[in-house]
């Protein structure tokens, strides 16, 4: 593998076209998720959550490299320069991914709203009219529905368990409630991607869809659940200090000696 | 060419020199019979249904690989793998991972599920867990049951969907009180 050729400074994240700005936001919303969550190998409450959470962590970053390889295509750089050679402020998550994974509760209360939230945009993008994006929509819904059974027993664990779980539980839904929105934060050109059918719906006709579909079991569970429509700061550019962190965590061995190989 | 990773492309030198006999496609398969997969070796790429396709023109022989899953580490090892072991039938070799379909765990052949079974795995049962977004369901009533490997004994429990490797599940026997692995359905 080859460690990354820096991105190229005449490069920047705006300028990209509509296409490109999708794919960075799905790869950027995986990629960061996938390092958040890494961080409980070795110390999750219970040695089964060790390999679930690591097994969780490899696929969110596997799912990121396929749509970083189809940027790379676009802009005719590779997977690796975006990844890691790209500057902190040039990164298009959620904010909803800024926070780091925090206690057991922050993780599933985050990883409950994300993954709805993930599941519905996929959803909208299996029949795309773009093939390579159809394609790998359609291998990756494969794989989240796992995903999607995991959390949401881990909701219903600690929501019905009370004490001390449920009410971080609560602490962390508080919290995050408001960001939840903005994995459907507009995208630059989004109006051509739909009139394309490169994506089924406007992200916030699919915000829509995913209130409709979490709404009721926060209701059924007696969580709390108040989200704010999505606005445009919702992807940075920027993400403040825990993001800043973990950006020199990931791209520490890059950084050190670069355009070297392994 | 819908390969959706072109940087994952893989092209091996041949010693054959052009104007060779051409190979044959069952000549490719039957070599690709013999590539292992890398962590259980007793069954072969093709056992797995990783193999999609197979082309061969005069000048150069193109295979396609469906990773079991996205994010599979194994997938580069058994490209070059694969790439190492067709360079002798033409001089050029080009080996793509694609997802022009997505790999199913009912890719996997009979005699792939047989060997598996006989490695300790348990093969996949029936089709992918229809759970869909909403559901209710506890994570164990979706869960496809799975055989013991060892003593053919279904009072076997999930311990774990999620395994040593991205395409494995933890199970246990309670027959044989014996842990063992199954392959993911997916």
């Amino acid at each position: 593998m080859t460690l990354p050729g820096a991105w190229p400074a005449e490069l920047t994240v705006d300028a990209l076209p509509p296409l490109g700005q999708l794919l960075l936001s799905l790869a950027d919303d995986e990629f960061v998720i996938g390092f958040w969550d890494s961080e409980w190998t070795g110390i999750a409450p219970m040695l089964e959550e060790d390999v679930a959470m690591s097994s969780l962590a490899q696929d969110e970053i596997g799912h990121a490299r396929l749509f970083y390889d189809e940027l790379a295509r676009l802009t005719a750089t590779d997977a690796d320069a975006i990844a890691f050679g790209r500057p902190m402020g040039d990164f298009r998550h959620a904010r909803l991914l800024d926070h780091p994974r925090t206690d057991w509760a922050f993780t599933v209360a985050r990883r409950y709203l994300y993954e709805t939230a993930d599941a519905v945009r996929l959803e909208a993008l299996v029949a795309s009219s773009n093939a390579p994006v159809a394609e790998g929509v359609a291998k990756i819904r494969r794989e989240e529905r796992y995903h999607l059974m995991h959390v949401d027993a881990w909701l219903r664990r600690l929501a019905v368990g009370q004490g001390e779980g449920r009410a971080k539980l609560d602490d962390a839904l508080r919290r995050l409630g408001p960001e939840a929105s903005s994995v459907f934060a507009p995208l630059p050109g989004e109006e051509e991607l739909v009139r394309d059918g490169v994506i089924a719906a406007s992200l916030a006709d699919l915000y829509g869809t995913w209130t409709g579909v979490v709404g009721p079991v926060m209701r059924e569970l007696r969580l709390p659940f108040d989200p704010i429509p999505p606005t445009t700061g919702g992807r940075g550019p920027d993400h403040g200090p825990d993001f800043a962190w973990l950006w020199t965590e990931f791209t520490s061995v890059a950084r050190s000696e670069q355009g070297a190989r392994w | 060419m819908s390969a959706i990773a072109p940087t994952r492309r893989g092209a091996a030198q041949s010693p054959v020199a052009p104007g060779s006999p051409v190979a044959t496609e069952s000549a490719v398969w039957a070599l690709l019979r013999t590539v292992p997969d890398p962590e259980i070796p007793t069954v072969s790429v093709v056992d797995l249904g990783i193999v999609r396709s197979v082309a061969v023109t005069p000048e150069r022989i193109r295979v396609e690989l469906l990773p079991t899953f996205v994010g599979c580490p194994a997938i580069e090892a058994m490209r070059e793998a694969v790439a190492e072991k067709l360079v002798t039938l033409a001089p050029e070799v080009e080996v793509v991972v694609s997802y022009a379909e997505p790999w199913t765990s009912e890719r996997i052949t009979l005699a792939g599920r047989e060997k598996l079974r006989r490695s300790g795995f348990a093969p996949p049962a029936g089709g992918a867990p229809t759970d869909e977004l909403g559901s209710r369901g506890p994570l164990l009533t979706v869960a496809p049951v799975a055989r013991c490997p060892y003593c053919d004994s279904p009072r076997t429990l999930l311990e774990n969907v999620f395994g040593p490797t991205q395409c494995r599940s933890i199970y246990f026997c309670t027959a044989c009180r014996q842990p063992f692995e199954q392959f993911k359905s997916v």
